[in-house]
C-alpha cells in the first residue's frame, strides 16, 4: 500500500496550461502576502487580534473578507465560462475541453453559494446581531471561531483542488449517478463532498450559536417585538440552518458511504434510489435559498428605515411575513424536478405552495415601499443598492413563480432561463443586501466611512452589468439553450451570448470600483472619520456605542424600552446638551480569552478531509486525533475569561463619550 | 386566455382583471413574434409547446399586471421622497396602516391565487404523462438515453434508431423514457416539455408534431463530458413517408442484440446518427432491469478516444 495513498505526481495537473498558470498567479498571490507579512513582523498582531480571537465583530470582518476573496475566484470561473459559451459556437470548440469547463461550472457553483454567499450573509450577522441586541458577544464565542475556521478548511480544501488533483466535473449539485464512482472515479467529487461536509460543520454550529444569541441573550427590556428586524430575518435563517443542515450532511454522509464503502444508497445496481438524492438535496436546498435570503431583507429593512427617517412601515407584518418564509420553504423542494415525472397533483401542489411563498414576500416589498411613502431619503450607496434589489429582484421572483407553473417549468427547468432567474435572486438579492451591508456597516467596524463616488461607480457598474449579463439568458431560454453546454451548434444563440459576455465585464468594472473604493477610503480615512459613531443618524443599538466598538460594546447593557431604542433615546434626549450625563457606575466585564482552538482544530480538519479525499489512511487517524485532543484541551482550559477593569471601560467611554445614558 | 379566463369565472373575479391581461399578453405575444427564429417554446410546433407556452404568456401576463406597477411604484416613491424634495411630506409617524397591511397581504395573494389556478389545471392539462387525446393510434417510442447518444427503440416496428428521432407528423408518438446509468433529461423543446431519463426507472412523455419538419432536441440534464453533443434531429415527415422510412430502415444495418447493446453502451461522443434493422424483443425491459448495465471498467478506460465525428 502505498504511503500517500493514491496521492503521486500526477495529481499536478503540469500538462494544463491554463490550470497550471492560474495556480501560479494564486500560488504567488498568497506568498507575496504571507512574505509580507512576515517582514513587516505583523504575525504577533494577526495571531492576537484576529486569528485567535474570539470576538464577534472580528469574526464577521474575516468571514466578510473570506467571501471577498472567493468572490474573485468564483468570478474568474464565471468569465471563463462566458468566454468560452462566447467563442463555442458551430464547430468551434472553444479554449476550454469539457473536463476543465465541467470543473469550471461545478466550481463556480459550490464556491459562489457556500463559500461567497454563505460567508457574507453570516459575516453581516456576525458583526451585526449581538450589537443590534445589546449584547457583549454571541452566546458561545468560541464556538464562533471554530465556525469561522472550519468554512475556511473548506475554501482551502478547495483552491487546494485547482492545484492537487481536480474538482467534481458533476455540477454544483452533485446529482448520482453522475457522481457516484462509477462515473465519477476520479477525487473531484470527495473534495467537493468533504470540503462541504466541513465547513457544513461550521455553518451548523453558527446556525445553533446565533438561533440561542438572539433566543437567550437580548438586551434587558428587549422583547421579541422589539427586536430590530434584522435580528428576526437572522433567527429565521439560523432556524433554517439547524432544521436543513443536518439533512445535507446526511446526504452527503449517504453519497460518501457510497463512494468509500460500497454501500448502494444512491448507485444505479444493488437497489440504490438516485431519486432519493435529489429529494433529500433540495430539502436541504430550498431552506437554503432562504437562509442566503433572510438576512439580507433585514439589511434591506435596516437601510430603508434609517435613510427614510422613518420606522419600518408594518413591523409586525413583516415579521409575520419572515417567519411564514421560514416554514414555507420547507414546503415546496419539489419545484426543483417537476420534470422527473411525478403525478400531476404533486407537480400542481408544490407548483402552488411555492407561488404561496411569494405572498410573504410581496408583503415585504410592499412594505418597504410604504416605509419610503413619507421619508426623506437621503441617497447613498446603502440606499442604492437597495433600491436596485427592489426592482432587480422583482422581476426575479416573477420569473421563479413562473417557473413554478409545472408546465412552464418542463420549458424551463436546468434551460439559461433558469440560470437567469436565480443570479437574478441571488445576484439581486443577496449580493446587492452584502453590498449595502458592507456600505452601511463599515463605518461602525472600522470607525471611518466608505467612498461614496466609488461606492456609487461600483453599483452603477454592478446593476447595468447584471442586466447585461443576465437579460440574454432568459432569452437563451426561451430559445431552448440547457445550461452547462460546453459548446453548442446554434449559431443564432451566439450573439446573445457575446452580450451576455459584455455584461460580466461590466460586472468585473464593479468589482473594480468596489477594490479602488477599499483602497481609496482606507488612503483618505482621515476625511472620512467618523467620531459620533453614527453616520447615518441609525436607529437600532449599534449606532450608540462607539466606531469601532470597544472589544465588549457597551460599557453599561442599554435597556430597551421599545422598538427602534436608539432612536427612541435620541428622541427623548434632553434639550441642554451640554448638562454632563448622570455620573455612570462602570462595573468590571468578563470577557472571554482569546483561543487557538478554532485555528487549531481546522488545520486538523484540513489535514483529514485532505488525507480522506486522496486515501491516506495514517493521515487521517493523525488529524482526527490531532482535532480530538484540541477540543479535549478546550474542554479542559483552566481559565476561560479575562476580566476589563472598570477604570480601563470608564477611560475608554470618556475619551469616546458616546452612549447615551440608558 | 381560455384559462385564465374560464379560471376568472370560476373564482367569479371582476372582468377588468382578465382585460388587463389580455393586453399584457397581447404585448407578450407581440414581442415573442419579434424572436419568431427562436427554436424554442417561443415557436411551437405541436399542441403540448403550444399550451406550454400558452400557460407561461398567462402566468407572465398576470404577473405583468402587479410586478410593472409595483417596480414603477418603488422609482417614483424613492423620487418624489428624496430628501432634498421640499415638496414631498415629511410623515415621520406614517409607520402602520390596518387597511394599507390588508391591501399588501391580499394584492399578492390574489395574483397568486390566479397564477396557482393556471399551475393547478395547466400540470393536469399537460400532464406529460397523460396521453394526447388523439382519434389516431400513437406510435410508442422507447428512449434510452446512453453515454454520451440517445437511443431510440420502434418496440412495434421492429427497429431502432441512434441519435435520430423520426416520427409521423400529426400523429400522437407516446414516449417511455429510460436511461442507461446517469441522468438526462428529454427534451425537443419544440413539441413540448422535457422529462428526465433515469436508470431503473421509466418516464412518460407525450407530444405531437402538427407539421413536417426538422426539430432540435437535445439533454436538458448536464451528464458528463459528451453532455454538449447529446443532440439528435426530431423528423416530423408526413405518415406515407413514414411507413417508407420504416422500410428502409428495415433493410439497412444491425439488429440490436443485447451483445450490439454492450457495444453501444460503451461511452461515445458525437455519435453520427445511424440506425438498426431489428430490435431484440424485451431489450428495453432488460436495460430497465439494469442487468444490461456496463461494469465499472468500461467507462474508465474507453473514455474519449471514441469520438466519432459527424
Amino acid at each position: 500500500m502505498n504511503v500517500l495513498g493514491k496521492l503521486s505526481w500526477d495529481a499536478i495537473p503540469f500538462d494544463q496550461p491554463i490550470v497550471m498558470g492560474a495556480s501560479a498567479v494564486m500560488g504567488l498571490a498568497v506568498l507575496v502576502v504571507l512574505s509580507w507579512v512576515t517582514l513587516k513582523g505583523h504575525w504577533p498582531y494577526l495571531w492576537r487580534e484576529w486569528i485567535t480571537s474570539v470576538d464577534h465583530k472580528r469574526i464577521g470582518v474575516m468571514y466578510f473578507l473570506l467571501a471577498l476573496v472567493m468572490l474573485l475566484r468564483g468570478f474568474s470561473d464565471a468569465i471563463m465560462m462566458r468566454g468560452q459559451q462566447a467563442v463555442a459556437a458551430g464547430g468551434a470548440q472553444g479554449y476550454l475541453p469539457p473536463e476543465h469547463f465541467d470543473q469550471i461550472f461545478s466550481a463556480h457553483g459550490t464556491i459562489m453559494i457556500f463559500f461567497v454567499a454563505m460567508p457574507l450573509v453570516i459575516g453581516l450577522m456576525n458583526f451585526v446581531l449581538p450589537l443590534q441586541l445589546g449584547v457583549r458577544d454571541v452566546a458561545f464565542p468560541t464556538l464562533n471561531s471554530v465556525s469561522f475556521w472550519l468554512t475556511a478548511s473548506g475554501v482551502l480544501l478547495i483552491n487546494i483542488s485547482l492545484v492537487v488533483g481536480e474538482f467534481a466535473k458533476t455540477g454544483w449539485v452533485a446529482y448520482p449517478p453522475l457522481s457516484e464512482l462509477q462515473f465519477s472515479p476520479g477525487v473531484g467529487v470527495d473534495y467537493y463532498l468533504w470540503a462541504l461536509q466541513i465547513s457544513g460543520i461550521g455553518t451548523l454550529l453558527t446556525g445553533i450559536n446565533f438561533v440561542t444569541t438572539i433566543l437567550k441573550m437580548r438586551a434587558p427590556g428587549m422583547g421579541y417585538m422589539r427586536m430590530p428586524v434584522f435580528c428576526w430575518t437572522s433567527l429565521a435563517a439560523n432556524l433554517l440552518i439547524v432544521a436543513a443542515f443536518p439533512v445535507l450532511t446526511a446526504t452527503f454522509a449517504m453519497l460518501l458511504l457510497d463512494r468509500y464503502l460500497g454501500f448502494h444508497f444512491f448507485t444505479v445496481g444493488g437497489q440504490g434510489n438516485p431519486m432519493m438524492y435529489v429529494n433529500l438535496f433540495w430539502v436541504w436546498g430550498h431552506p437554503e435559498v432562504y437562509i442566503l435570503i433572510l438576512p439580507v431583507f433585514g439589511v434591506f429593512s435596516e437601510v430603508i428605515a434609517t435613510f427614510s427617517g422613518k420606522p419600518l412601515f408594518g413591523y409586525r407584518s413583516m415579521v409575520a411575513a419572515t417567519m411564514a418564509i421560514c416554514v414555507l420553504s420547507f414546503l415546496v423542494w419539489l419545484h426543483h424536478f417537476f420534470t422527473m415525472g411525478a403525478s400531476a397533483d404533486v407537480n400542481g401542489f408544490f407548483g402552488v405552495m411555492t407561488m404561496i411563498i411569494a405572498v410573504p414576500t410581496g408583503v415585504k416589498i410592499f412594505n418597504w415601499l410604504f416605509t419610503m411613502w413619507g421619508g426623506r431619503i437621503r441617497f447613498t450607496v446603502p440606499v442604492l443598492w437597495t433600491i436596485g434589489f427592489m426592482v432587480t429582484f422583482v422581476i426575479g421572483g416573477m420569473t421563479g413563480v413562473l417557473m413554478a407553473v409545472p408546465p412552464a417549468d418542463f420549458q424551463l427547468h436546468n434551460s439559461l432561463f433558469l440560470v437567469a432567474h436565480f443570479h437574478n435572486v441571488i445576484i439581486g438579492g443577496t449580493v446587492f443586501g452584502a453590498m449595502a451591508g458592507y456600505n452601511y456597516w463599515f463605518p461602525k467596524a472600522f470607525g471611518f466611512k466608505l467612498d461614496e463616488r466609488w461606492g456609487k461607480a461600483s453599483f452603477w457598474c454592478w446593476l447595468v452589468g447584471f442586466y447585461i449579463a443576465f437579460m440574454p439568458l432568459y432569452a437563451l431560454g426561451l430559445m431552448g439553450m440547457t445550461r452547462r453546454m460546453q459548446h453548442y451548434d446554434d449559431l443564432n444563440w451566439q450573439p446573445w451570448l457575446l452580450v451576455a459576455a459584455a455584461g460580466a465585464v461590466v460586472i468585473l468594472a464593479g468589482i473594480v470600483c468596489q477594490i479602488i473604493q477599499l483602497i481609496v477610503s482606507i488612503r483618505n480615512r482621515e476625511q472620512l472619520r467618523d467620531a459620533s459613531g453614527d453616520p447615518w443618524n441609525g436607529r437600532t443599538l449599534e449606532w450608540s456605542t462607539a466606531s469601532p466598538p470597544p472589544a465588549w460594546n457597551f460599557a453599561i447593557l442599554p435597556h430597551v424600552d421599545g422598538a427602534d431604542a436608539y432612536w427612541a433615546l435620541k428622541e427623548g434626549k434632553p434639550a441642554n446638551q451640554d448638562q454632563p450625563a448622570r455620573p455612570r457606575k462602570y462595573e468590571p466585564i468578563e470577557m472571554p480569552n482569546n483561543s487557538a482552538t478554532g485555528f487549531v482544530t481546522a488545520f486538523f480538519a484540513v489535514v483529514t478531509g485532505f488525507a480522506l479525499i486522496w486515501h491516506i489512511w495514517w493521515m487521517v487517524g493523525l488529524g482526527l486525533f490531532g482535532a480530538f485532543v484540541t477540543v479535549l484541551l478546550f474542554a479542559f482550559r483552566n481559565d476561560e475569561e479575562t476580566e476589563v477593569q472598570a477604570e480601563q471601560i470608564a477611560r475608554f467611554d470618556r475619551t469616546h463619550q458616546l452612549e447615551l445614558v440608558v | 386566455m381560455e384559462i385564465v379566463t374560464t379560471l376568472c369565472s370560476r373564482l367569479r373575479l371582476t372582468s377588468w382583471v382578465c382585460q388587463r391581461d389580455r393586453v399584457s399578453v397581447i404585448v407578450l405575444i407581440g414581442a415573442s413574434t419579434l424572436s419568431g427564429c427562436a427554436e424554442g417554446v417561443l415557436d411551437p410546433k405541436g399542441p403540448i409547446a403550444a399550451g406550454e407556452r400558452q400557460i407561461l404568456f398567462n402566468s407572465l401576463g398576470i404577473m405583468l399586471a402587479i410586478v410593472i406597477p409595483t417596480i414603477l411604484a418603488t422609482l417614483g416613491v424613492a423620487f418624489w421622497f428624496r430628501h432634498s424634495n421640499t415638496r414631498a411630506r415629511y410623515l415621520p409617524g406614517f409607520t402602520y396602516s390596518g387597511r394599507l397591511e390588508m391591501l399588501v397581504w391580499s394584492i399578492p395573494a390574489m395574483t397568486v391565487l390566479l397564477v396557482g389556478g393556471v399551475a393547478w389545471i395547466g400540470s393536469h392539462d399537460l400532464d406529460p404523462g397523460k396521453p394526447i387525446a388523439d382519434t389516431i393510434k400513437p406510435v410508442t417510442i422507447q428512449v434510452v438515453s446512453l453515454d454520451w447518444k440517445w437511443l431510440f427503440i420502434y418496440p412495434d416496428q421492429g427497429i431502432a434508431s441512434v441519435n435520430q428521432l423520426t416520427i409521423p407528423a400529426g400523429t400522437p408518438v407516446s414516449f417511455e423514457l429510460t436511461s442507461s446509468g446517469v441522468m438526462n433529461s428529454f427534451f425537443v423543446p419544440q413539441l413540448g416539455g422535457q422529462i428526465y431519463t433515469m436508470a431503473g426507472m421509466t418516464t412518460r412523455l407525450h407530444l405531437l408534431a402538427d407539421h413536417p419538419g426538422t426539430y432540435r432536441g437535445l439533454s436538458a440534464q448536464f451528464s458528463g463530458d459528451g453532455f454538449a453533443d447529446m443532440r439528435f434531429n426530431v423528423d416530423a415527415v408526413p405518415a406515407a413517408n413514414f411507413e417508407q422510412w420504416l422500410t428502409a430502415t428495415r433493410n439497412t444495418g444491425q439488429v440490436l442484440d443485447t451483445q450490439a447493446y454492450a457495444e453501444l453502451a460503451k461511452p461515445s461522443i458525437a455519435v453520427a446518427p445511424f440506425s438498426y434493422r431489428n430490435v431484440a424483443p424485451n431489450l428495453f425491459k432488460s436495460i430497465l432491469s439494469t442487468r444490461l448495465q456496463p461494469d465499472d471498467q468500461s467507462r474508465l478506460s474507453q473514455a474519449v478516444e471514441q469520438r466519432t465525428q459527424k
